[in-house]
């Protein structure tokens, strides 16, 4: 095989990874949290049943939605997709011609931010408008975060694309306890569980309308576009997750080289799915032992991890 | 009336005194100075008439007056062709909003009523339809053919650059009782609410009538599932002031170990709800685990898990006594939790400072129950309107706990902290029923009055005092039965609250308050 070929098996087995793993690492999140509550569970296979149904019923819209309604769930899946071929979570290689640059996953994230918050607002109702203000509220003070996070991080690579960041710290282990990547790591996970909806921003699993921010978007979607909603977000999650995994723990993944061959791929992929299960079991921990946040303070935390993206940046340049 | 009691009769029996449209306002406001609070207003069904009966009580045992509490009932009778009475909405907010429903259910118009709108009623009644009117009959019982609501509910609109309203409800998610919310909300900060209820209206004081009063037992048990004993024992003290029945002093200090058992698990379901609005989620199961097995116990104690079957007209019947090791573990295991939550700063600065009730308002509404202490309104019935001798109660009544701050904290910690004294009790009780206790002789029941009497029940239910208004005909069956559940008193306290809360901490503040849509609704 040649280079280019093996470049595009990996991305298009990453990305097949990636979505058949992140209903399950909603399944872990759920299961973590169950246990700590001293309940049987779900099971890890419950997100994939419920998707599996969704995607078999037939959509209904509310009275009044527009176009949107149609396309936000498709340009929320697709966000998704593309966030899971372009972001480092099996492999580091990227084609070329695809630049899975810092500016461009912040961009493929915020298209799926705005399309979920269009989606939220069109069908009129009160909760989803409410929804989408803070959604958008939080989206606002979150985007510079994860921008200046990933910007620290390149900083002593001289690259802005992701795969050499992670390359960058395999090569060179120093760098993941180095006080500025440190500091931008913090950053980015704070902001990572702010645009994920998870507590204390967020919670995933409340039944009260008037205090959702992500639920809320999604209280009129049905049926397929519901199901491509929660697969989007979920891959949204999942990725996140597994950055951030493969910033702190860089080992296993599978490095571009000239094209990395199927046993480096293979190795990969066990190590992403240990690695993004051991983050999805911490972060369930966390929020089982945490209370949510009043909405007004969430700005508080956000501008918090804020200065520390602040601080690693200046301090890559200052201490490197 | 019977003759004036020596040493303390419980309950007190209540003084009727006749009043006219002339006199009512004075003979109110002069009750209202002399200490009294306004229980309820209740409307019967005379030959041509509707008689107006307007309760009041004064608590036992203040500083300003002696031992003795005082109840009395202002009469009046009004035709139903000049069916008007002078309004006392300006003298008491409770008593304004009693004039509401009396207006919608019997059609007896306050006159100058400041707030004049429709309370009870709902747009798509038939007009002039006043459900409660007339004695029950077939004709009554037909439920009539009811419109489409077209009429939009008026809510006061908010005007205003920025301002948006968000209707919620009657269809709620998740378990939780009809009622529609209407806020007008800037950014996230809300300006007004209002809240309609009275989706759950099922007539249940028309059910009443016409039964005798045993039979009315299986009925004040289902008024609201989560105040089984709070209403049957209001019902039953009535009766029995009705029927001129005297309960043994065991059966008394029974009924008494029971409401406290009721308060238990109710607050530690709540407790447990509060906080996984917040998220805690750990804290919740863990306090729903302690009501379950609150709910055990009650199982073994009266046979159910909500305790019916325990209070019945003229005495209380247990199968056997609580397990005092397990309501101790419940309690510090509620304790332990609370501690638990209250040492975490994130769920801390959720409760501390939202949603504030002051004081003033407080007292001005006639809010009742833990929403009034947490206040700093000192009002429990279990001291101010007593049904058992103090002599026979171990330790003497369970405190009422009052904060003064008004906030969601101040709510929540007030309910912990009446579990412990509930849980005290109850020990101290089942210790004292184990040891023999006092008298369980009920003596022989005395004959039926043979005419029209009437009775009072007053009890510190978990959410409040709770009262009962019973009319027993000279047949010996059920004339008219008003219920008050405290929700009556403390929901329109929950807008007050709301003021420069935020949305979402609006479910927060809600559970907090917890007050019943069914007792509200009848």
């Amino acid at each position: 095989m040649s280079g280019e070929v093996r470049v595009v098996v990996a991305v298009v087995l990453q990305t097949v990874v990636v979505v058949v793993a992140a209903p399950f690492l909603v399944g872990v999140l759920r299961q973590v949290r169950a246990r700590w509550e001293g309940r049987v569970g779900q099971g890890l296979l419950q997100p994939w049943r419920d998707l599996v149904k969704l995607a078999r019923k037939e959509p209904l819209q509310a009275n009044g939605s527009t176009v949107v309604a149609w396309v936000a769930p498709v340009v929320v899946l697709g966000s998704g997709l593309l966030l899971a071929a372009l972001v480092p979570t099996v492999t580091t290689a990227g084609p070329a011609r695809l630049p899975a640059d810092l500016f461009v996953v912040v961009s493929v994230l915020l298209v799926g931010t705005v399309a979920l918050g269009l989606l939220g607002l069109d069908a009129g109702s009160a909760f989803g408008g409410m929804g989408s203000s803070r959604h958008l509220t939080i989206a606002a003070l979150v985007e510079p975060t994860v921008l200046l996070a990933v910007y620290a991080l390149s900083v002593p690579v001289g690259s802005t694309a992701l795969g050499p960041i992670v390359e960058g710290r395999l090569a060179d282990p120093g760098r993941v306890v180095a006080p500025a990547g440190v500091l931008a790591v913090v950053a980015l996970a704070i902001a990572v569980v702010a645009e994920t909806a998870r507590i204390p921003v967020d919670n995933p699993s409340t039944h009260l309308e008037l205090t959702m921010v992500h639920e809320a978007m999604v209280l009129e979607s049905s049926g397929r576009d519901l199901a491509a909603v929660e697969l989007g977000s979920w891959l949204r999650l999942s990725v996140l997750l597994a950055l951030v995994a493969n910033l702190v723990v860089p080992w296993g993944v599978a490095t571009a080289g000239d094209g990395p061959g199927l046993p480096a791929l293979a190795v990969g992929v066990v190590a992403v799915v240990v690695k993004t299960a051991v983050s999805g079991v911490l972060l369930a921990t966390a929020e089982v032992f945490m209370a949510k946040l009043r909405l007004f303070r969430v700005p508080e935390l956000l501008t918090g991890s804020f200065v520390l993206a602040f601080l690693a940046v200046t301090g890559s340049y200052v201490i490197g | 009336m019977s003759a004036t009691p020596t040493g303390p009769l419980l309950p007190q029996p209540v003084m009727t005194r006749p009043t006219t449209r002339a006199t009512l306002r004075a003979d109110v406001a002069a009750l209202l100075a002399d200490g009294h609070r306004m229980l309820m207003v209740v409307a019967e069904n005379a030959p041509g008439a509707v008689r107006l009966g307007y309760v009041l009580a004064r608590p036992a045992g203040g500083p300003d007056h002696g031992a003795q509490e005082s109840r009395v009932e202002l009469t009046l009778e009004v035709s139903t062709d000049d069916a008007w009475v002078p309004t006392i909405a300006d003298q008491s907010y409770p008593g304004g909003r009693f004039e509401r429903e009396i207006r919608d259910l019997f059609g007896v118009e306050p006159r100058d009523h400041p707030l004049p709108r429709r309370l009870v009623r709902h747009a798509h009644w038939p007009r002039a339809w006043h459900p409660l009117l007339g004695e029950r009959s077939a004709q009554t019982d037909v439920v009539p053919d009811f419109g489409e609501d077209l009429s939009a509910f008026p809510f006061l609109e908010v005007g205003g650059d920025g301002v948006y309203e968000i209707p919620v409800g009657p269809v709620h998610a998740g378990l939780i009782e009809p009622g529609h919310f209407r806020f007008s909300v800037v950014g996230e900060t809300i300006v007004r609410m209002k809240a309609r209820l009275w989706y759950l209206h099922r007539g249940v004081e028309r059910l009443f009538e016409g039964r005798t009063p045993d039979d009315g037992v299986v009925l004040a048990e289902r008024i609201s599932g989560d105040t089984a004993v709070g209403h049957t024992l209001a019902y039953a003290l009535a009766c029995e002031e009705a029927l001129g029945l005297v309960v043994p002093p065991r059966d008394r200090l029974v009924r008494a170990l029971l409401l406290e058992l009721e308060r238990m698990h109710n607050h530690a379901a709540d407790l447990g709800m509060i906080l996984n609005d917040v998220a805690f989620g750990l804290a919740n199961v863990h306090l729903q685990r302690v009501r379950e097995n609150l709910l055990r116990l009650n199982d073994s104690v009266t046979g159910h898990r909500l305790l019916r079957g325990g209070v019945r007209v003229g005495g209380a019947d247990v199968v056997a006594l609580p397990d005092a090791g397990l309501v101790r573990a419940a309690a510090a295991d509620v304790a332990d939790v609370v501690r638990l939550a209250l040492e975490h700063p994130m769920v801390l600065d959720r409760l501390v400072g939202t949603a504030v009730l002051g004081r003033e308002d407080a007292v001005r509404m006639g809010v009742l129950g833990y929403v009034a202490r947490a206040s700093g309104v000192d009002v429990d019935a279990r001291r101010d309107h007593p049904f058992v001798d103090p002599a026979v109660l171990p330790g003497g009544a369970p405190d009422a706990v009052v904060d003064a701050e008004g906030d969601v904290l101040a709510r929540f910690t007030v309910r912990a902290r009446e579990v412990e004294a509930s849980a005290r009790f109850v020990v101290a009780a089942t210790e004292v029923l184990a040891g023999g206790g006092p008298g369980a002789s009920a003596g022989p029941r005395p004959a039926a009055p043979q005419r029209v009497t009437r009775g009072l029940g007053v009890v510190e239910a978990w959410r409040g005092l709770l009262c009962h208004r019973v009319t027993v005909g000279a047949d010996g069956r059920l004339v008219r039965v008003k219920v008050v559940d405290p929700s009556f008193m403390n929901w329109p306290a929950l807008p007050v609250a709301l003021a420069d809360t935020i949305v979402p901490d609006f479910p927060l503040a809600n559970k907090s308050f917890n007050q019943s849509y069914a007792g509200n609704d009848l």
